[in-house]
């Protein structure tokens, strides 16, 4: 019997993965394929203050072993997911995690403070890196300072552990994560996805409504492992990897790099149980390498 | 809405580069309901990624049928499936039509252009079965275009024709036809699945005739499920615009709340 369990310090997952922001809807949309209750924890959508609309559509585009999303954070809004969604999430016993989002940095500490009024929450996780709602692609997590302020804002003002996820669209993502520790966020996640685009060669069109948008999928695998590897030796707290991972063999590599949890992303869309499928292949490639807990490969790259 | 793996494909006809597939899947065949469709994986590769979005043509006792024309990658990979293979399906998913009592005994009008016939014959046999009177109205390009006139005049439905190229029945698109005859027939209902261009000229027909309706959209899909956000169109529903799943609050939609200058770029 392998011990899948994994500590975050601040909190204790059941396993090491959780569906990541984005691509697990609020949760509910899931609960048709699996008991959630299976999984390490999952993060719902990005969440504002009050619902938002989204960008123009068309918002995916397929690419070689990847997909790009110019969604932009349509959603319910804060209040609306406290009243409607949060109740049916109680009792799953798994961590449910909320993606906090905001124009400004005023409005991430006040759906923070906004949401730590709540019961059911095991932590929120800062997104101060989604590429699609900012004029170019912008975002709080390309610039260190601005990465400080935010979490250290949202730390004011609740008692939930922080996680902070960053984007890959950076010239030095350590000097990020290096700031988001020192602020005090309490475990950093990443990678958001890549900035990227395509084009419609017979209209000469771009293919998504919004110009640009963030690549997600395995294309992208071999980047974030870089990113979680360099990271997850420039700072102290625990990191949370993500980007690209399809099956088990995925999730162990960035675990070896670095990461104490991973998330799953695009691969709930191929797979609604894909989650399931990669908790249940670490505990089989655990098994089968001799391997009694599985937190034991967090980090244990031989370089 | 559930998970078969072991769909088992039973057979396929093919004309050119359209594929009427047979499937066993008792568990989705029998929930399936006419409008709505099935998520595919065409590979079991991480290319292309994404399942397709397939709606469902028929759906009787443990066994389904897709309708589908080659339209890229996806659709590629899914015709060479051979007789035997196990495919794997999600489904069903999305709200279908909607069928109503007082349609008894009334004339209802089916539009499909090209592909778009898919969802329509599962549609016309419910009709059918709930003793509304469903006529189809199938347009194509060119004659080649419209592979399943046969099989739906032996299903013993009315069927109307149109090539745009005039090869076969009326000459000229499937609106102007709709448009011939409505100045003979009057429907009840009106039922639309085809590209964009000819669903907005039918959705400005069918204002003009005070016809209600419901049409079933297309959009390209992250998950067929409502949890991606990915395949919205901009519906007016309630006195309010907003961006609707295609997947979950869809595929199909009155007509009268489709805004179709926001879904002209795709």
């Amino acid at each position: 019997m392998v011990d899948l369990s994994v500590g975050l310090g601040f909190l204790r997952f059941k396993n090491p993965v959780l569906a990541a922001s984005g691509t697990f809807g609020y949760g509910l949309e899931f609960k048709p394929f699996y008991d959630l209750g299976l999984l390490g924890g999952f993060v719902v959508k990005g969440l504002y203050l009050k619902p938002r609309e989204g960008n123009r559509p068309p918002r995916l585009v397929e690419t070689p072993s990847g997909l790009i999303n110019s969604i932009g954070l349509q959603g319910i809004g804060v209040e609306a997911f406290c009243r409607e969604v949060l109740p049916e999430l109680a009792g799953l016993n798994t961590a449910v995690i909320v993606n906090v989002c905001g124009e400004e940095e005023d409005e991430y500490a006040r759906v923070a403070e906004y949401l730590g009024r709540h019961q059911g929450l095991a932590a929120l996780e800062l997104n101060i890196s989604c590429p699609n709602v900012r004029e170019g692609g912008r975002c709080p997590a390309q610039n260190p300072e601005a990465t400080y302020r935010t979490v250290k804002k949202v730390k004011q003002v609740t008692s939930l552990p922080l996680i902070t996820k960053l984007s890959p669209n950076v010239t030095d993502i350590t000097s990020v994560a290096q700031a988001a520790e020192e602020a005090g966020t309490e475990a950093i996640s990443l990678i958001n996805t890549l900035l990227a685009m395509a084009i419609d060669l017979e209209t000469r069109k771009p293919r998504l409504g919004n110009i640009m948008g963030g690549l997600s999928g395995p294309a992208i695998k071999p980047i974030a492992l870089r990113m979680v590897f360099q990271v997850a030796r420039a700072v102290k707290v625990p990191v949370i990897g993500m980007g690209g991972i399809f099956t088990a063999e995925d999730a162990l590599e960035f675990m070896m790099a670095g990461a104490a949890a991973v998330q799953v992303g695009t691969a709930n869309f191929v797979d609604p149980d894909a989650c399931l499928k990669i908790i249940r292949g670490l505990e089989s490639w655990a098994e089968k390498h001799g391997i009694n807990k599985i937190s034991e490969i967090t980090g244990s790259l031989r370089v | 809405m559930v998970i078969d793996r072991q769909a088992r494909l039973v057979e396929v006809q093919s004309w050119n580069d359209y594929f009427l597939f047979t499937l066993e899947s008792p568990e989705i065949a029998t929930k399936a309901q006419p409008g709505q469709f099935l998520m595919i994986k065409v590979s079991e590769s991480t290319q292309p990624l994404l399942r397709r979005p397939i709606s469902l043509h028929n759906a009787e006792g443990p066994r389904l049928q897709i309708f589908f024309q080659i339209a890229g990658e996806g659709t590629r990979l899914l015709s060479q499936k051979k007789v035997g293979e196990r495919l794997n399906l999600l489904g069903p998913l999305g709200q279908g039509f909607t069928i109503r009592p007082e349609f008894r005994g009334k004339e209802v009008f089916c539009v499909g252009g090209g592909r778009g016939l898919a969802p329509l014959y599962f549609l016309a046999r419910e009709l059918l079965r709930t003793g509304a009177r469903p006529v189809i109205f199938y347009g194509g390009r060119t004659a080649a275009d419209l592979p399943l006139q046969e099989r739906l005049e032996k299903s013993g439905f009315e069927v109307l024709v149109s090539t745009d190229d005039g090869s076969a029945g009326f000459p000229g698109f499937v609106t102007s036809l709709v448009e011939e005859t409505l100045k003979k027939r009057r429907p009840e209902f009106l039922y639309a699945c085809g590209p964009d261009p000819m669903m907005e000229k039918l959705a400005e027909i069918c204002r003009r005739e005070k016809l209600a309706g419901e049409f079933s959209l297309e959009a390209i899909m992250g998950c067929g499920f409502g949890a991606c956000w990915g395949c919205v169109k901009k519906i007016r529903r309630n006195g309010q615009e907003k961006y609707l799943k295609v997947c979950q609050d869809g595929p199909v939609f009155p007509h009268d709340e489709i805004i179709w200058q926001e879904n002209d770029h795709g």
